[in-house]
């Protein structure tokens, strides 16, 4: 992950291979009787083929209609309402439906969450992976045959750790974590070059939620894909992830890589996030942070994390913050922070 | 000293009825426990789906009743408690539960999830005792009667309903508070200040609590005592800081290891094995057999039976059999019981 910095973005049209993915200012607005909603207001970043981005935020931060925008399956009343999403060069924003069909699956693929509501409950597991497949064959090619097709759910099954027998159950008879592997041989099915990850494990137990987040990590590395991981879970995140991305009421408000984070954070919101973690240090008292996300629909004047900022001034009440670059790789949407930018 | 609530050998098991041609499972395995009031502490029961814990916590609740054993409240055994011995059960047994939305009437202010248990055990005898009854309930949790009151669930968030659940449940006064899972649904930042307001019940009013999860590090936050469970059998308990900071089963050590710790430098080892049964079918020998790295020859023939590691610490498994000895009588409480000793001292 690098920050966007002014060049990249004067540079969006040429094609940029280091990057798998490069979300430029997006805007996801939500139309509601009571006015607009901006969940997604204005964020840019960049995913390195290979890198493992972790994007957090609270409920309500806008995380998941980011991840869901990337996949081009934003729902009505939501909409993309500007910026752009280049996938392996090319901007997903303006595709038509019939393109991004093609791309699904092939090229970027959505683990989602909960599972267990994602698989069809009257298929067997093996003509679901099938589906998926036959699904998503390039207009104009032929459909590999049966054989040929049971072969690659073996392989895809046992890829991700499962019995290839499994192919011939049926969703209710797996568990939990079961379902969770099913969906993601499912993802990797065509060999995608970016995975979303949206709370893969938030259902399942710490064991099984181990294994999982592990199992992904090994596909992610034997594809050499990139990997977004949508979630809460700051502990997740330090186990799987290499680049953190927070999210406040529906802008990035910090970038950098995991360890830098989490050792210095530098946004105050992301201060009191790892201040807050709990941990096996029983001598520390948990905290927690004072105050609650602003509703989106009426956010405070300037930065919207004013009302629970402990480094709040004057201008925080009146000036939104700009998201600057600083050293490290790094970025931060603060006033604080100005005098560090990167230019 | 005086149980408030005593366990002993029970067992409860779902399905496997006569004409069922599946064998019934094992929800609970034999467990004896006790809860003491004289000094009111605060007990985790953990483990992951599955293991029994909200079975033992719905046994502890009243709801459903042990298959094999015994459950006594105040010395008298349950299933013969009088009418008005059961009614003053109900009183000293609150829930609070995980769904912070579910346990209200959208349809009613939430005064009323107040006022409620106010009216039916007569609790106030006029209107302004009402009221400043729960104004001292709310204010006890940390809330402000003028941003609750008055209004409907779905204008509170999910941390000021799951607040408004715990002062109604010490409204009532109650003796023991079962609080199964009531900080997974809440976001993170939230669920220090409802844990929080937990702890004060017990350490400010004196109220013991049982906390159901399967989050090992709020368990180390709030709780003195703690059962780890694996598919209904308690595999090792103790005093918190002990068993979570030096587990001795070798599943509480697979549990403790798989927590996603939030620090880069300290990751995750080799990925471990999935259970090869779903559902234990075997009646012999140790459950975790399938998925223990430590396996020996006699974890296959028989449960291996509760071992005293330690002043305040037992577990089933045979890696100790040659350095514990054998519990007599396997009532957990007599390992809390010796820590209450040891602290008074």
């Amino acid at each position: 992950m690098v920050v966007a910095d002014q060049e990249t973005i004067t540079d969006s049209g040429s094609s940029d291979d280091e990057f798998a993915l490069r979300v430029e200012d997006l805007q996801v607005y939500y139309g509601t009787p009571r006015g607009t909603v901006k969940a997604v207001d204005g964020v840019s970043f960049n995913l390195r083929q290979g890198e493992r981005f972790a994007l957090v935020g609270e409920s309500g931060s806008g995380k998941s209609t980011l991840a869901m925008a990337i996949m081009r399956l934003t729902r009505e009343p939501g909409h993309i309402a500007g910026g752009h999403i280049y996938l392996n060069g090319r901007d997903v924003v303006e595709m038509r439906e019939r393109e991004i069909r093609d791309i699904r699956l092939r090229e970027m693929a959505l683990v989602p969450q909960g599972a267990m509501n994602s698989l069809n409950p009257v298929m067997r597991v093996g003509d679901q992976i099938i589906d998926g497949i036959l699904d998503h064959v390039p207009s104009g090619e032929s459909a590999p045959n049966k054989a040929r097709l049971n072969e690659r759910v073996h392989e895809l099954l046992e890829r991700v750790g499962l019995d290839p027998a499994v192919s011939r159950l049926h969703p209710h008879e797996l568990s939990g974590g079961m379902k969770q592997r099913v969906a993601m041989a499912i993802a990797i099915s065509l060999d995608p070059n970016i995975i979303v990850a949206d709370e893969p494990t938030s259902a399942l137990d710490v064991v099984v939620q181990r294994q999982i987040m592990q199992t992904l990590g090994r596909l992610q590395e034997g594809l050499e894909a990139a990997v977004l991981l949508v979630g809460h879970d700051m502990g997740l995140v330090a186990q799987f992830a290499d680049t953190i991305g927070v999210m406040y009421a529906g802008k990035l408000v910090e970038v950098g890589s995991v360890p830098d984070v989490f050792k210095d954070p530098r946004h105050p919101y992301t201060k009191l996030l790892i201040e807050s973690l709990p941990s096996f240090d029983i001598s520390r008292k948990f905290i927690g942070i004072p105050g609650m996300q602003p509703a989106l629909l009426n956010l405070p004047p300037g930065c919207s994390f004013n009302p629970r900022c402990p480094s709040v001034h004057d201008r925080c009440y009146r000036e939104v913050p700009e998201y600057l670059s600083i050293a490290g790789n790094r970025g931060v949407a603060c006033h604080l922070y100005e005098e560090e930018a990167i230019p | 000293m005086s149980d408030f609530m005593r366990l002993e050998h029970v067992t409860r098991t779902f399905g496997g009825g006569a004409l069922s041609t599946k064998p019934p499972i094992v929800a609970v395995d034999d467990v004896s426990l006790s809860i003491d009031e004289d000094e009111p502490k605060i007990t985790t029961i953990a483990g992951e789906s599955g293991s029994g814990k909200t079975t033992l916590a719905r046994l502890l609740m009243g709801t459903i009743t042990p298959s094999f054993g015994t459950m006594y409240y105040r010395g008298k055994d349950f299933a013969k408690l009088s009418r008005r011995e059961s009614w003053s059960f109900k009183q000293e047994v609150q829930s609070i539960y995980q769904d912070p939305f579910g346990s209200y009437n959208p349809f009613y202010k939430v005064d009323h999830v107040l006022e409620t248990p106010i009216n039916r055990f007569k609790l106030a005898t006029s209107r302004q005792a009402k009221d400043s009854m729960i104004e001292e309930a709310l204010a006890m949790v940390g809330l402000q009667p003028g941003d609750t009151l008055g209004r409907f669930p779905h204008q509170l968030s999910g941390g000021q309903r799951q607040r408004i659940m715990v002062a109604r449940a010490l409204l009532i006064k109650p003796r023991l508070i079962l609080a199964d899972e009531p900080v997974s649904m809440v976001d993170a930042s939230l669920r220090a200040t409802i844990l929080d307001s937990i702890r004060r019940l017990n350490r400010e009013i004196g109220i013991s609590v049982v906390y159901i999860t399967h989050d090992l590090t709020t368990a180390l936050q709030i709780s003195d005592n703690i059962l780890v469970m694996y598919r209904g059998s308690v595999v090792e308990s103790g005093a918190v800081e002990r068993v979570i900071l030096e587990p001795k089963h070798p599943y509480t050590q697979l549990l403790i290891e798989s927590i996603p710790q939030p620090d880069p430098d300290n990751k995750w080892g080799d990925e471990p094995p999935t259970a090869r049964f779903e559902e234990f079918s075997s009646m012999f020998g140790c459950k975790f057999a399938d998925r223990c790295p430590h396996v020996m020859d006699i974890c296959g023939e028989e449960q291996p039976p509760q071992y005293w590691l330690e002043k305040h610490r037992q577990a089933q498994c045979y890696l100790y059999q040659d350095e514990a000895e054998e519990m007599a009588d396997p009532d957990l409480a007599s390992i809390f019981q010796e820590r209450r000793e040891e602290l008074n001292v």
